[in-house]
């Protein structure tokens, strides 16, 4: 489809979850507000609206990304995995499973952005990508090894996911309960947080 | 005595359904993100609202010029004071909005721009031209503000001044005087969704989602403000995305929803930006908290004196009680406690979780380690020495105290008894280490509330179904509630149906002030025993009569909390190392969501002791810190393993569920548990929070 264009609006394609969707923008329309207003997926939240608290938090390309701060005119194409993608209710996915049982939230706004932010920051160690806490120099870290996921990388990966609830300690034991290994074995996430890129 | 551990307990009241570690009822809704919060209901042909905030500190609108935004493309309407519909006089003077052109403060809300779209609303509000006539503002307080008044009451309905003995004779002759004043910064709830609510009038009914901790609350009220009967109003707060307080009373969201929506004839959707919560939700007043305590040899208080002073603004009335936790925790012969305020063009505060109880015991629980260090005397051992027979400030009996039992057990579990007292003796290179401990306590509030039960199925596979609006905003209540129904009714947790969170349900009270459980419980089960004993099909109850039968009691929540600090001598940063927190509740009805409770209470004591800061801007008004990059709440790197346990405590003088709430008391006390662990680390007395880097870094050098 040859992409229609006014000086306010373009009509993109989204691959969000698998599924594309051709919609038509406003040029002023973030991603989130598309995902949100447009196509009806509520799970990514509007918690600040400046990238400041992660609420929002999708797979671009297989990569974290707030997407309130990204303009949807400008992802033509693109490939997304939001909270939804990765599990339902009936077939949650292992990380939804593990912040459910650990009772890794309270009110539940932060928490859809914490899980894929939680799967993202997951593939990010184990293709061997440093983090402030990860011991040694910059050259030391930065070896390509999978990166051993201590209690102080969890934070320190996962600080850009605010919970005013204070769920954090159990965020943690979550994210500890759903390995690397784990993600692995399950076909879904992993085709989704692997290959949304091919 | 019992200590519940969560992680070890096999007893044999793990196999009851109430105490049970159930898990969230909405859970896998939550972790999936179907589980829809206000703004996620958009009715056909949904318009959008985009509120403008005043652009002065004081003065008033002399004109407002809709042309340009009126004119882009997709625009709808622009309500301002001169069109927008006229409300009945509210209750609470914040939700006159739009009736007059009075700017009481900067952030006031003066138009709201509806458009077709999200990005058309906000455009015209951007290209709203307001001009406005500026009046010279205040916005500072200040211990010898000329304009300090002494109110009535504070909030929650204490006296604002008490005195018990004669203080100053007390103080006056006592072998060891203290006289400290503590300063904490203004503090802002800043839940994860912010303020948001959709509305739609469907003929003469208006049907409100609201994101708000109370929907029987939020209906009466717009059913008051729109002169409508309140069976015409419907309002609906299924999920709710953390509230703290804020969202405890009515806000302006939705009722510029409903005038918005009234005004077009469409429904509207208002989403508050979060830069502008900090000016309509209400927020902690700052305080400037003076402490005089007369000591004798062995640590026993003979003279406390707590004198709050605090801001208010000139919209309305409201009193941080910061001076009333010192009514209830120590005995004195003479206690003095009272609040002065001024009315300053500022945002209105409110409620914060645990208000007054979470600043006030700052300061007092600060200045008894200021106490026990100069006695010599362990902080443990001074609090021991001071707990009193009965509530210093009534004569009341306690229902239950249990601060002993927390002290000691928290002591043990933290390895307390290996600590050495000297400050500033401990050293992990450049950084310092110390520990402290503080007190916490919180009232047991409780409301009338109703509830409905309705048994469904035949007898030989019984369900039932419990209604009642109770608000979810992050408790867990629904899943409590129905632990209330299935353990009374004596089925398995999962024959039990229930709904919350819609005005539509059997009317209960908000969510606050850590009553929401004892409230709704107590109707949940008195509706289901009174199914139980009549055999009949459904039941609806009101508590009213029970809960003014009440007996006269004391009735309070206390607790213990144990920090461990490491400052660093180089930046001056201080980060927690460990928080334990042993908390004396009444009975614990869910272990797995209490302990959240407690834990994200302390985490956001945490916050108020390091991080979360904010300022009145003296030349602008209005807050500096307007939003999460300006004001600080913790994150995941701030916060350590939480371990909080509690005291297996059997109350009877409660209510029929047995529980005190524990909403609130796990903020109270972690703060001046902090500020003591950096004390014990470096040896100098922090007496205005929190303890950011500039502040502990500058003195540290000294």
């Amino acid at each position: 489809m040859i992409p229609q264009r006014t000086a306010t609006s373009s009509t993109v394609t989204l691959h969000v979850n698998d599924t594309a969707h051709t919609v038509t923008v406003d040029h002023r329309t973030t991603l989130l507000d598309v995902l949100r207003e447009q196509l009806d997926l509520t799970g990514s939240k509007k918690g600040c609206d400046h990238g400041q608290c992660g609420a929002c938090t999708v797979l671009l390309e297989g990569r974290r990304a707030n997407s309130c701060l990204l303009l949807a005119v400008a992802h033509d194409g693109a490939h997304l995995t939001t909270v939804e993608g990765l599990g339902d209710e009936e077939r949650p996915h292992p990380l939804q499973q593990a912040f459910h049982e650990r009772d890794a939230f309270q009110c539940g706004y932060c928490t859809p952005g914490q899980i894929v932010s939680g799967v993202g920051m997951l593939c990010e160690a184990a293709e061997g990508h440093p983090s402030h806490a990860t011991p040694g120099s910059v050259l030391q870290r930065a070896t390509g090894a999978p990166a051993e996921l201590d209690r102080d990388e969890i934070r320190e990966r996962m600080s850009g996911n605010i919970c005013r609830c204070g769920a954090y300690p159990h965020i943690v034991e979550a994210l500890e309960d759903v390995t690397e290994q784990t993600l692995r074995r399950t076909d879904g996430a992993a085709r989704r947080t692997e290959g949304v890129s091919a | 005595m019992a200590v519940d551990d969560t992680t070890t307990r096999t007893d044999a009241t793990a196999q009851r359904v109430l105490g049970s570690p159930a898990l969230r009822r909405e859970g896998r809704a939550k972790v999936t993100g179907t589980a829809r919060y206000a703004a996620e209901h958009t009715p056909p042909h949904c318009a959008y609202g985009w509120p403008v905030a005043a652009a002065v500190p004081r003065g008033s609108v002399t004109g407002i010029d809709d042309g340009e935004a009126l004119a882009l493309p997709g625009a709808l309407a622009v309500l301002t004071h001169d069109n927008a519909p006229r409300l009945g006089e509210p209750d609470d003077p914040t939700l006159r909005l739009l009736q007059s052109p009075r700017v009481p403060h900067r952030g006031w809300y003066v138009a709201l721009a509806v458009g077709e779209t999200l990005e058309t609303a906000r455009e015209m509000a951007r290209a709203l031209r307001v001009s406005y006539a500026e009046e010279p503002h205040d916005s500072l307080v200040s211990a010898d503000h000329p304009e300090l008044y002494h109110p009535e009451q504070a909030n929650g309905g204490y006296p604002g001044d008490r005195e018990t003995g004669d203080f100053d004779a007390e103080y006056a002759a006592a072998a060891h005087r203290f006289d400290l004043t503590y300063t904490l910064s203004p503090l802002h709830n800043h839940p994860m969704e912010p303020h948001a609510a959709t509305a739609v009038w469907e003929g003469g009914h208006l049907i409100a989602y609201d994101s708000s901790q109370g929907a029987t609350l939020v209906g009466q009220t717009l059913a008051a403000l729109f002169g409508l009967d309140p069976k015409q109003v419907t309002v609906v707060s299924e999920h709710v995305g953390g509230g703290f307080g804020s969202k405890g009373t009515p806000r302006a969201q939705v009722v510029l929803a409903a005038m918005g929506a009234r005004h077009t004839g469409r429904a509207v959707k208002v989403v508050l930006p979060r830069r502008e919560l900090c000016s309509v939700v209400g927020h902690r007043a700052p305080t400037i908290q003076r402490l005089r305590l007369g000591a004798r040899d062995d640590g026993t208080l003979a003279a406390l004196g707590h004198e709050a002073i605090t801001h208010t603004s000139t919209v309305d009335e409201f009193v941080e009680q910061s001076a009333v936790p010192s009514r209830v925790m120590y005995g004195a012969d003479g206690i003095r406690t009272g609040h002065q305020v001024v009315a300053l063009d500022v945002p209105t505060p409110s409620w914060m979780r645990a208000p007054g109880d979470a600043s006030g015991m700052l300061a007092l629980e600060c200045a008894m380690d200021e106490v026990a260090t100069e006695l010599g005397i362990d902080p443990v051992e001074l609090r021991l020495r001071n707990i009193p027979e009965r509530e210093p400030d009534s004569g009341k009996p306690f229902s239950s105290h249990h601060l002993a039992d927390c002290l000691r057990e928290g002591a043990r579990r933290f390895g307390w008894e290996r600590r050495d007292p000297r400050p500033a003796t401990r050293r992990d290179g450049h950084l310092l280490l110390g520990t402290g401990v503080a007190a916490s306590t919180y009232p047991v509030l409780v409301a009338p509330s109703t509830a409905s039960v309705q048994a469904l199925g035949d007898g030989s596979d019984p369900s039932y179904h419990v209604r009642v609006n109770a608000t979810d905003i992050g408790t867990g209540a629904r899943t409590v509630l129905a632990q209330i129904a299935a353990e009374e009714l004596g089925v398995p947790l999962d024959a039990v149906r229930i709904d919350v969170g819609s005005s539509d349900l059997p009317t209960a009270p908000l969510a606050g002030g850590s009553s929401g459980t004892a409230s709704w419980g107590w109707a949940v089960h008195k509706a289901c025993r009174e199914l139980r004993e009549s055999g009949g099909s459904i039941v609806t109850v009101d508590t009213t009569s029970d809960v003014q039968s009440l007996e006269e009691y004391a009735r309070h929540a206390f607790g213990a909390v144990f920090a461990e600090v490491a400052v660093d001598t180089v930046t001056g940063e201080v980060r927690t190392r460990r928080l334990l927190g042993v908390f004396a509740a009444g009975r614990i009805l869910n272990a797995r969501t209490a302990r959240s409770q407690f834990i994200g209470g302390m985490t956001m004591g945490l916050g108020m002791a390091l991080t979360e800061h904010s300022s009145l801007d003296p030349a602008l008004g209005g807050f500096v810190e307007k939003d999460l990059a300006g004001y600080h709440v913790p994150a995941h790197a701030d916060v350590p393993d939480i371990d909080a346990h509690w005291i297996e405590e059997h109350d009877p003088h409660l209510n029929p569920v047995g529980g005190k709430g524990i909403g609130e008391i796990g903020i109270v006390g972690t703060p001046a548990a902090i500020a003591n662990a950096v004390h014990h680390a470096t040896g100098r007395r922090y007496r205005e929070l929190p303890l950011t880097p500039d502040r502990v870094g500058v003195l540290l050098v000294e």
